[in-house]
């Protein structure tokens, strides 16, 4: 973890409700693939745990939600304000476990860290097949970008079939895969868990404290004990998780 | 005024016989006591913001801190509540964590050795429990700890069930704890008392009767957030306990009222945040001061006040902290 002053070059909606902030400044040592940020916002008193979507040598990207009132204010900001951002957090995604083909499916805001995760299984060699899960076809993102790291496939999925195939990501899930890595809301990441015979890894999320280890607001429990989102997570193997299938 | 010497409360019952500790008090201008025991600062940590120590220590060198008080520890391990367990609120946080932690001897096993590789001094050990017999067994286990220079015995967290608070929030089962962890400890026994009580001085009276070193104020008050959309409460314990700058000046007139009705050291904590609340924390008399919630939000918190300490002293004409513990109840 490092506590940083990061200068905003962009801050933009790219979709319904939802904001793409790349930020400057010292963002080493690079982040890894699931690993999050820590924002301070002006007037609130927690800081905001978003998971990085893009990193690249003096550049880190973030693509959040407007849920709340901080949210609505980082929303706000303009280009060349300075926010204090804590970085390298979390426990990211393995890459080394993936075999040839990895899918990688997305829900919402869960998307973001896939994005990153897919650059780096294709700089492995990797095949890339992602699936991302929207509500409706205006809160659709990063379709586009996804094909051109060079993914093999990229299928969206919409609710209300606005967009792409109608349903859920499961719906949707190409077979032949050896892996899979999946972030999204917690009902999405159930019906994956019951969906996929392969091993896999999870990401989660949780509303935190402090977001590197401290406080023990963002325990859950797993089959090897107990951990923190925030520090032994965010991503947890698939057979770390207390069973979903009931 | 000049000239008008104030006796500090150090809490020792007489003068330091040992020389070394009185030149340790003279010889820095933050350095004070609590009970008998040498700080070179009064900046600590609460319990529950701070581990064990491990994550800050990556981060700066934990040693510049007065001590620090580690997880609240109970005699069986806990997994604590469901989450969530933290909702963030105007200028300040809730937490219903529900005192998460591996249990005393996990705690005296792995912890406190681990923290011996980057913390030298003696550390605070903070105790809760759900029976007296609970008190007595994990206060005794960590009173042989060599490592443990202090007992804080927390008798007032809102966010467990049948206990914890329960003892907290009338004088008699207080100092029932306080006599009956007196009886197993030979090291300082600080109280931690709970602001949701009808009148904080009557408990601290009665610990310090019961034969408390020391009290500690203020843990958490009592709050909640409800989820708009969920039409629930936030947090999974629908109630938490409210921290951070938003609680600062009900702590300091606790903190002030308690101070000037015991004759044992009073620890003061509440949304302290910076150099200057330390000092306001000491002048309503608190002898040393933890900081709770700053931590989270900013994990360099403690090192930037006891960095700021000098700097703010020096510009209010303080030469040393121990002179100034109580100075605004003597008017």
């Amino acid at each position: 973890m490092k506590q940083v002053f990061l200068k905003i070059k962009e801050n933009q909606l790219i979709a319904k409700n939802t904001m793409r902030m790349v930020l400057t400044g010292d963002i080493s040592p690079a982040p890894q693939p699931g690993q999050f940020v820590n924002i301070k916002t002006d007037g609130f008193y927690l800081r905001r745990p978003i998971s990085v979507c893009d990193a690249d040598g003096e550049t880190l990207t973030i693509i959040y939600k407007i849920v709340g009132g901080g949210t609505e204010k980082m929303s706000k900001l303009a280009r060349g304000e300075t926010l204090d951002v804590l970085t390298g957090l979390g426990n990211g995604y393995d890459t080394s476990v993936s075999g040839d083909r990895a899918l990688l499916i997305g829900g919402g805001v869960g998307v973001p860290p896939l994005y990153l995760l897919a650059k780096r299984l294709i700089s492995e060699g990797k095949d890339v097949f992602a699936v991302l899960g929207f509500n409706t076809a205006s809160e659709v993102f990063y379709e586009d970008e996804f094909k051109a790291l060079g993914a093999k496939s990229v299928t969206v999925t919409t609710v209300d079939g606005s967009r792409g195939v109608k349903g859920f990501v499961t719906d949707a899930l190409p077979c032949g895969c050896t892996y899979f890595y999946t972030c999204g809301p917690e009902p999405m990441l159930r019906a994956v868990y019951k969906a996929l015979e392969t091993d896999g890894q999870f990401s989660f999320e949780e509303r935190m404290g402090c977001g590197f280890g401290a406080c023990m607001g963002c325990t859950c429990r797993t089959v090897t004990g107990y951990k923190r989102i925030c520090t032994d997570g965010p991503v947890l193997k698939k057979e770390e998780i207390v069973s979903w299938k009931d | 005024m000049e000239g008008l010497k104030k006796e500090p409360k150090t809490g020792l019952k007489e003068e330091p016989k040992n020389a070394a500790g009185e030149k340790s008090r003279l010889a820095c201008g933050t350095c004070v006591t609590l009970c008998g025991e040498p700080l070179s600062n009064p900046v600590i940590p609460a319990s529950g913001t701070f581990g064990y120590g491990a994550e800050f220590a990556k981060l700066y060198d934990i040693n510049i801190l007065g001590t620090f008080s580690f997880k609240g520890t109970t005699r069986e391990p806990r997994y604590g509540n469901e989450t969530p367990r933290i909702a963030e609120c105007a200028s300040g946080m809730l937490n219903a964590v529900g005192l998460q932690n591996p249990g005393v001897d996990k705690v005296i096993s792995e912890e406190i050795p681990r923290m011996g590789k980057f913390f030298s001094k003696k550390v605070m050990a903070n105790v809760s429990g759900f029976s007296l017999d609970d008190y007595v067994y994990t206060c005794e286990r960590l009173d042989a700890v060599e490592k443990v220079g202090w007992l804080e015995v927390n008798v007032s967290c809102p966010n467990v069930h049948g206990g914890g608070m329960s003892f907290g929030t009338s004088a008699e089962p207080a100092a029932k704890v306080t006599s009956a962890v007196k009886k197993v400890c030979r090291k300082p026994v600080i109280i931690k008392l709970s602001p949701n009580v009808t009148d904080i001085v009557s408990i601290a009276k009665a610990c310090e009767a019961a034969g408390a070193d020391g009290v500690s104020l203020i843990n958490t008050l009592m709050g909640m957030r409800i989820d708009i959309s969920k039409r629930r409460p936030l947090l999974a314990n629908k109630t938490g306990g409210l921290s951070g700058p938003a609680v600062f000046p009900v702590a300091l007139s606790m903190v002030y009222k308690v101070a000037a009705a015991v004759k044992i050291p009073v620890v003061g904590m509440g949304g302290v945040s910076c150099a200057e609340d330390v000092i306001e924390m000491m002048m309503a008399g608190a002898a040393a001061v933890e900081v709770g919630a700053a931590n989270l939000v900013d994990p360099f918190a403690c090192k930037t006040i006891v960095e700021k300490l000098p700097e703010v002293m020096d510009r209010y004409g303080i030469k040393n902290l121990s002179d100034i513990i109580g100075v605004s109840n003597n008017g």
